[in-house]
């Protein structure tokens, strides 16, 4: 111990001892020991009951960054124990980033899982279901008809928004309009869904409106931005070398656009259009505001309620009737389901555009 | 003057071209146009709870701005808690990714943290209640026993744990991604001669990080957090479901009575509302977007001033 602290006065960092390597992971290990034996003994002792183990990561993590520092300060310098320190801390937060999703993936799949491999989960609705049984198929259809509505609304307009910023634009408008789709995309989308309700009010003036086609409107406010960002960044990578072979061979412009720039730029295209999509399908607010809830089923877009998956999520919690448990489990389930319909639209969006982009020669 | 004008050649304007360009424009002010109806429509909408008769709000509440001024504060509350605690871990996870990482694994890491912002919120809300709020519980009534005499730990500590600090760690989560993924934009643009000078004069990681990174990632830093503050502010079904609300304004962040926020109000509120009620509701939505709009508004035009001078493009 003593030798240790003579070695301290060598103040020359280049010159300074070094750590021996993987002291810091033997370090971490004997910080959680520690705390663990601390949370024991207050265990043991009866001050709390029960064995806390958040609290013995926690702490022993933070035992860790201190006694790591204390000890890189002694043997390596001020420099280098704080550089270490850091690292400690930028690795710890990302690994509390992970934490979170984790748990949430682990939850979701293990109090799903039950209802979500029943037979009638994805052929009945829950028409006249007091209890257990029944399904989401009501909120299935009803989820791919709104979403699929607000696509067929917002690709076309956010995809020649795009083509025009990268293509004509121009001045004072071209400006506006970068700025205010960024400015959309902040937008709270409840508000998204208080502006159809106030739309469709107004229009139809039926204060009490509910239906499907202004959930597909509310979405569209809400897709629109997306879909014109990440359309303008794919439309930019394409070379302009392209372009101008296009134009110097007599091809007009709207030709070049469509037959040659798009073309090239069309798997990011895809990959922001299905991105977009996994943004939107899991959007709560604004559908329980605007479409509203039902336990039956609607094929109609443009009368009575209609269901989707996030609302069925949020109703089977919010309303739980005589025997709840079912309530839960079906939440849980429509959680899972949306998650997994999340996730493969990602992965898939991840898939197109690693197998379709262009190679660029780099 | 002189025919310098007459000489330049324009190209001929075809049928398709003018049908084309027209149609892009249209699509490009459609959008400008939906922003504006947002507004508008809100507006139009929420005027008569702004006249609204004192019967129409419940309990001893008279009019519409005490009735929404608990909401803001409940809102900005939520969401400034939300913002301290994710931001210093946003900043990290950027670092992270940008300079700590091994190469290889630095894309595949930063999908991860975005496959954050993919989870719905409605299960995030259902996540908080069961998972979350129970497990800060016990932490809650440690806090609440041995710092109760600090305002905001007062007790009594809530029995289940669904307190505003919960929803505002929810919503930490929530907005995570976001900040992340402009924070680490923005420090993988930092002049690799800048860092590499750094380097070169003896610095170590941090210290290259420091003088180099940060200084260069400020303003991206503060407009970042101010996107996650937006999106703070407007989340809507994890508040609802998590929060256990009351309507008053409460400093305490961990008894059960706690100041609702808008969002959550809203969706709490409004399948149940009629006549006047709906337009009370839609008064407060409009507060929201305004709110909402200023701050994104704001946060962008630091982050295109900083495009101008940072030479990255």
């Amino acid at each position: 111990m003593s030798s240790v602290i003579e070695a301290a006065p060598l103040t020359n960092s280049l010159t300074a001892g070094k750590l021996p390597r993987r002291s810091s992971l033997w370090v971490l290990l004997a910080s959680w020991a520690v705390s663990a034996a601390v949370f024991a003994m207050l265990y043991l002792s009866g001050t709390v009951d029960g064995f806390n183990l958040v609290g013995t990561v926690v702490f022993g993590t933070v035992l860790y960054c201190v006694a790591l520092y204390v000890l890189s300060r002694l043997v390596e310098g001020s420099r280098k124990a704080m550089d270490r320190l850091v690292t400690a801390l930028v690795t710890a937060a990302f690994i509390i980033a992970l934490l979170p999703l984790v748990s949430i993936i682990y939850t979701t799949v293990v109090n799903g899982l039950p209802a979500f491999l029943t037979p009638t989960f994805f052929t009945e609705s829950q028409r006249n279901v007091v209890g257990g049984g029944g399904g989401v198929l009501h909120a299935v259809i009803g989820t791919l008809l709104v979403t699929g509505v607000a696509t067929l609304i917002s690709v076309p307009i956010g995809l020649l928004t795009a083509i025009y910023l990268v293509e004509y634009g121009r001045g004072r408008l071209a400006r506006a309009i970068t700025f205010f789709v960024d400015v959309m995309t902040g937008i709270p989308s409840i508000v998204a869904g208080l502006f159809a309700f106030a739309l469709f009010a107004l229009l139809f003036n039926d204060p009490g409106i509910r239906f499907g086609f202004g959930g597909s409107i509310a979405l569209t406010v809400l897709m629109i931005p997306v879909v014109v960002r990440s359309s303008e960044e794919m439309l930019k990578l394409v070379p302009n070398e392209l372009r101008e072979a296009a134009f110097a061979l007599g091809v007009p412009k709207w030709l070049t656009i469509l037959k040659v720039v798009l073309p090239t730029s069309i798997a990011g295209i895809v990959t922001g259009v299905m991105l977009s999509i996994a943004r939107v399908i899991g959007e709560t607010a604004p559908l329980l505001i605007i479409a509203g809830f039902t336990s039956s089923m609607n094929y109609d877009l443009f009368s009575e309620r209609m269901m989707t998956l996030p609302v069925f999520v949020y109703t089977q919690y919010a309303n739980q009737g005589a025997d709840a448990q079912s309530y839960v489990d079906r939440a849980w389930a429509g959680a899972l389901t949306l998650i997994v319909i999340v996730m493969l639209l990602n992965g898939l969006a991840r898939l197109i555009a690693y197998w379709f982009s262009p190679k660029l020669g780099r | 003057m002189t025919t310098v004008a007459a000489t330049t050649i324009k190209a001929r304007q075809r049928p398709g071209d003018r049908i084309f360009s027209s149609a892009t424009v249209i699509a490009g002010s459609l959008i400008l146009a939906v922003l504006a109806a947002v507004a508008i429509f809100l507006l139009v909408e929420s005027l008569p709870a702004f006249v609204a008769d004192p019967s129409a709000f419940d309990g001893d509440i008279t009019n519409f701005w005490s009735y929404v001024g608990p909401l803001v504060f409940g809102t900005v509350y939520s969401a400034i808690l939300a913002l301290i605690m994710a931001v210093p871990v946003a900043i990290g996870i950027a670092l992270f990714i940008s300079h700590f990482a091994p190469r290889k694994l630095a894309q595949g890491l930063g999908y991860l943290i975005d496959l954050l912002a993919a989870v719905p919120s409605v299960v995030f809300g259902l996540w908080g209640i069961t998972v979350l709020a129970p497990l800060l519980q016990p932490f809650y009534t440690t806090l609440v026993d041995w710092f109760g005499w600090f305002l905001p730990f007062a007790g009594p500590v809530s029995g289940t744990g669904r307190t505003i600090l919960t929803v505002s760690v929810v919503l930490a989560v929530m907005i995570l991604p976001i900040i992340t993924a402009i924070c680490r934009e923005i420090f993988l643009q930092t002049p690799l001669l800048h860092e590499e000078a750094a380097l070169a004069l003896g610095a170590t990681r941090w210290e290259m990080i420091r003088m180099a990174v940060l200084p260069f990632g400020l303003p991206g830093i503060i407009s970042a957090s101010m996107l996650g503050l937006g999106r703070a502010l407007g989340e809507t079904m994890a508040v609802a479901m998590v929060l256990s609300p009351s309507p008053n304004v409460f400093f305490q962040l961990l008894t059960s009575q706690n100041s609702n926020t808008i969002a959550a109000n809203i969706a709490l509120n409004f399948p149940e509302a009629h006549g006047v009620g709906v337009n009370i509701l839609l008064a407060t939505g409009l507060m929201l977007f305004v709110v909402t709009l200023l701050v994104n508004m704001l946060a962008r035009i630091v982050i295109n001033s900083r495009k101008a001078f940072s030479g990255a493009n």
